[in-house]
């Protein structure tokens, strides 16, 4: 590598304008590309590799990528491909990971790390709040680094109580932060180019029980893969799924759920198992919120239930529901529900307990239906 | 019975006389230059010992000594001048009640203003709260830093910040953060791209000995020798952090430039009131960081004669005159010596220039209230809190201005 990499023409002029959003248009984007079966691993590998070819900008780092394509394979194969200035593995420094990055981001690069678990994400908090998520606004515009931390997150693996967190909550209480967590890899893939292009800082979830396959929160199934799934058929090429477009993934008339990442496949199969007709909402991207879809629909169902693995307590669906019900309070005909992990540490032996699942979503959805 | 463990006190307190015939000084001009890329454990003894060039006559002495022509020297000086001076209005008016806070560098001028000089202006600067001399070095306006700590319509950073949070993209002068060490790490990222992109600039950053204990320290030190990042890093030792002594950073079982050498860099511990030493060590530094040495570990070993800003008072902590007692002195005052002695300066000269200056920092005072004081508009506009929170306001923020402005 010895020529002269200038960036400034490609970072800073004004990005073209997101696209218009909304799953008809996305489809029919979609349509034009030849589209591969893909695991969410895969997915969001291709959406590194798509923006590698795309952008001499974009770095992607973290423990364990680099050689071995990290401990979920998801950049496997990429700095075979594209070389170690570009892929590399990191200390295991977290906090580290993000200082560094965020020091690329404001020389004009368009950093990608990966933080190995979102339990591991605490000791960059400091660089995240206080730096990442606040440098355009300190300086008054004049530094901004555009970094994208993806990070695996959600339980239903064994992982106990230190590989199975979804600290999203605190990341959407940031100002000045993105928030993002897909349910399929179609999604995945489309997100996670919007999040790398975006100029502000995205922490993108990825919850790794989807990682190889949808998952209804059923454990004694045997597991499936992508391969059926219509979002496990994935545009090859680029394109982007916007950030702050909620998707309605099954229309009806009754209850509105509103979930993301695992708890959509959840709270689908629930929706099923009772006879209730429920419109189910993947909120896909925390901040920027999409409440207009939301509200559209519990302003109509005028019932809502929110369905998240984390703990309830401050989690994102009190934000969900205090909005709600500012918006919606007319239309509601039943106290909005939450369906949450408890309120303590994810348990190792007693996973499946803390674990929201079909059942829990079902009786939330028949208490509030009798209502 | 007596703890075993180690509570690190402070040298002296308030009511103690200071001695510090105890630190050993090396003679100026008695340490050896390496050569820039020579392995980092080669500079093993200048990590623990201290490179001078100026010695009691007022010389510049020894191998370090960077040879600077009369014209540089006197911008070196000029550039402390102005920088002391600021600072003694700034507080002055903070007294009055102009701002609500300020913060002081004095005795540490040299640090800012010779390092800066060292470097090129494409190099990024990432400093913390005590390094006004970098933005007076490379010309950033007067006025404007008057209206940043003023948070007045001039205030470029529209009275987001606390007063001496200063940025400038444009002159390479990275947005300060309160909070401490972060931009230590963040420099080390800078650098790597820079080496990535092939744009020949490097990265310098800075934080208090007080901050080497923090995280982000560590993660500089351990991510620009595994990357080798062409960075200095600087630790500037004023021996104190607010009321706690150096000591308790760590600073008594080894000198801070000293833990560069487990880390595989270079480790140079410079007295930070010699104008040439800090000036020579910081060009060795940049020098082996633009030929793919990598980092650097520089401790600018100085004093912090002020308090640590308007909030504290240290005649509750420290002997009011340790200072008259440093035994490194006053960086203005021996630079001043140095260039009378070489026949390029004279007190009467001395004296004009500072009049000037003076003159220049009250007449800059009176255009920079013109835009306004904390306690008398013209003010930023409320509604500009909610700009730059993300690249674009989002509809939520729209929706929280108008509630504002609807309320107001
Ligand atoms: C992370 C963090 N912790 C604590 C503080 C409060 N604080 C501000 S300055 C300071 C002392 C810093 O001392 P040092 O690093 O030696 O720098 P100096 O002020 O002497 O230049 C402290 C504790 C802070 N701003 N940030």
């Amino acid at each position: 590598m010895n020529a002269v990499i200038n960036l400034q023409d490609n970072e800073r002029a004004p990005r073209t304008a997101p696209e218009a959003a909304g799953p008809p248009a996305a489809a029919s984007a979609y349509r034009k590309q030849e589209m591969r079966t893909m695991s969410m691993v895969q997915a969001l590998n291709s959406a590194m590799e798509v923006m590698l070819e795309k952008d001499p900008g974009v770095v992607i780092f973290g423990q364990d990528v680099g050689y071995f394509g990290g401990v979920f394979r998801c950049t496997e194969g990429l700095q075979q491909k594209y070389g170690d200035d570009r892929v590399f593995d990191t200390p295991i420094a977290e906090g580290g990971i993000v200082a560094t990055a965020i020091g690329m981001g404001v020389n004009g690069l368009r950093p990608v790390v990966e933080i190995q678990f979102a339990d591991y994400i605490y000791p960059a908090f400091d660089q995240i709040a206080s730096e990442l998520a606040r440098l355009r606004y300190r300086s008054a515009g004049q530094f901004w680094s555009p970094v994208t931390i993806r990070t695996p997150c959600g339980g239903g693996i064994r992982g106990g109580q230190t590989h199975s967190q979804t600290p999203e909550a605190l990341f959407a209480h940031v100002c000045g932060l993105k928030t993002v967590m897909p349910s399929n890899p179609c999604d995945a893939k489309g997100l996670l180019i919007s999040a790398i292009e975006d100029d502000d800082p995205v922490i993108f979830f990825e919850p790794k029980r989807l990682y190889n396959g949808p998952f209804d929160g059923d454990p004694d199934k045997p597991a499936t893969s992508w391969e059926h799934h219509a979002k496990g058929q994935v545009p090859a090429g680029h394109y982007r799924a916007p950030l702050g477009k909620a998707e309605i993934v099954q229309a009806g008339d009754d209850v509105t759920i509103l979930a993301y990442g695992t708890m959509v496949h959840v709270a689908l199969a629930a929706s099923k198992q009772s006879d209730i007709n429920a419109e189910v909402i993947d909120v896909r991207t925390l901040m920027p919120l999409d409440i207009d879809t939301i509200c559209t629909s519990v302003c109509r169902t005028g019932r809502c239930v929110i369905v998240h693995e984390a703990t309830r307590h401050c989690g994102y669906g009190a934000e969900l529901s205090a909005q709600v019900q500012e918006h919606c309070f007319w239309n509601l005909e039943a106290p909005i529900e939450r369906v949450t992990g408890w309120d303590t540490p994810y348990p190792h032996a007693q996973e499946w307990a803390y674990f929201p699942g079909q059942a829990r979503v079902s009786e939330a959805l028949e208490r509030i239906s009798g209502v | 019975m007596a703890s075993r463990l180690h509570i690190p006190a402070a040298p002296y307190r308030p009511g103690e006389q200071p001695d510090f015939s105890a630190i050993s000084l090396p003679r100026a001009g008695e340490l050896p230059r390496p050569d820039e890329l020579a392995p980092a454990n080669t500079t093993e003894n200048l990590s623990y010992s201290m490179i001078r060039v100026l010695d009691d006559d007022h010389r510049a002495v020894g191998p370090w000594n960077p040879g600077l022509p009369a014209d540089v020297l006197r911008q070196g000086l000029r550039n402390m001048m102005l920088t002391r001076l600021y600072d003694e209005h700034m507080l002055r008016m903070q007294r009055q009640g102009k701002m609500s806070f300020y913060l002081k560098c004095t005795g540490e001028e040299a640090v800012s203003v010779a390092q800066c000089m060292a470097l090129d202006d494409g190099d990024m600067l990432f400093p913390t709260y005590r390094q006004q001399g970098l933005l007076i070095t490379r010309g950033y306006p007067l006025p404007d830093m008057m209206c940043q700590c003023l948070s007045n319509a001039g205030d470029r950073l529209q009275g987001r910040q606390l007063p001496v949070m200063y940025s400038s993209d444009v002159h390479k002068f990275f947005t300060i953060s309160g909070n401490l060490g972060t931009q230590f790490s963040q420099a080390v990222g800078w650098a790597m791209a820079a080496e990535y992109r092939k744009t020949g600039d490097i990265a310098a950053a800075w934080v208090g000995e007080g901050t080497t204990a923090e995280a982000d320290f560590h993660y500089a030190l351990t991510f620009s020798t595994v990357y080798r990042a062409p960075v200095i890093l600087n630790v500037v030792n004023n021996q104190w952090a607010i009321s706690t002594h150096q000591n308790v950073a760590g600073g008594d079982q080894n000198p801070f430039a000293a833990r560069a050498i487990g880390y595989g860099i270079p480790g140079l511990r410079v007295d930070g009131n010699d104008f040439l030493a800090a000036y020579a060590a910081t060009r060795w530094a940049a020098q082996r960081a633009r030929t793919g040495g990598g980092p650097t570990l520089i401790e600018l070993y100085t004093y912090r004669a002020a308090a640590h800003s308007t909030s504290d008072d240290p005649a509750k902590y420290r002997p009011a005159n340790e200072w008259e007692h440093w035994p490194l002195g006053d960086p203005i005052e021996r630079l001043k010596q140095h260039l009378i002695a070489l026949g390029y300066w004279s007190e009467a000269k001395h004296g004009q220039l500072q009049a000037e200056l003076e003159e220049m920092v009250g007449n800059t005072w009176d255009d920079a209230i013109s835009l306004g004081t904390l306690n008398e508009g013209p003010r930023p506009p409320a509604s500009a809190m909610f700009e730059h929170v993300y690249k674009e306001i989002p509809p939520h923020l729209v929706e929280q201005r108008r509630q504002l402005e609807s309320a107001g």
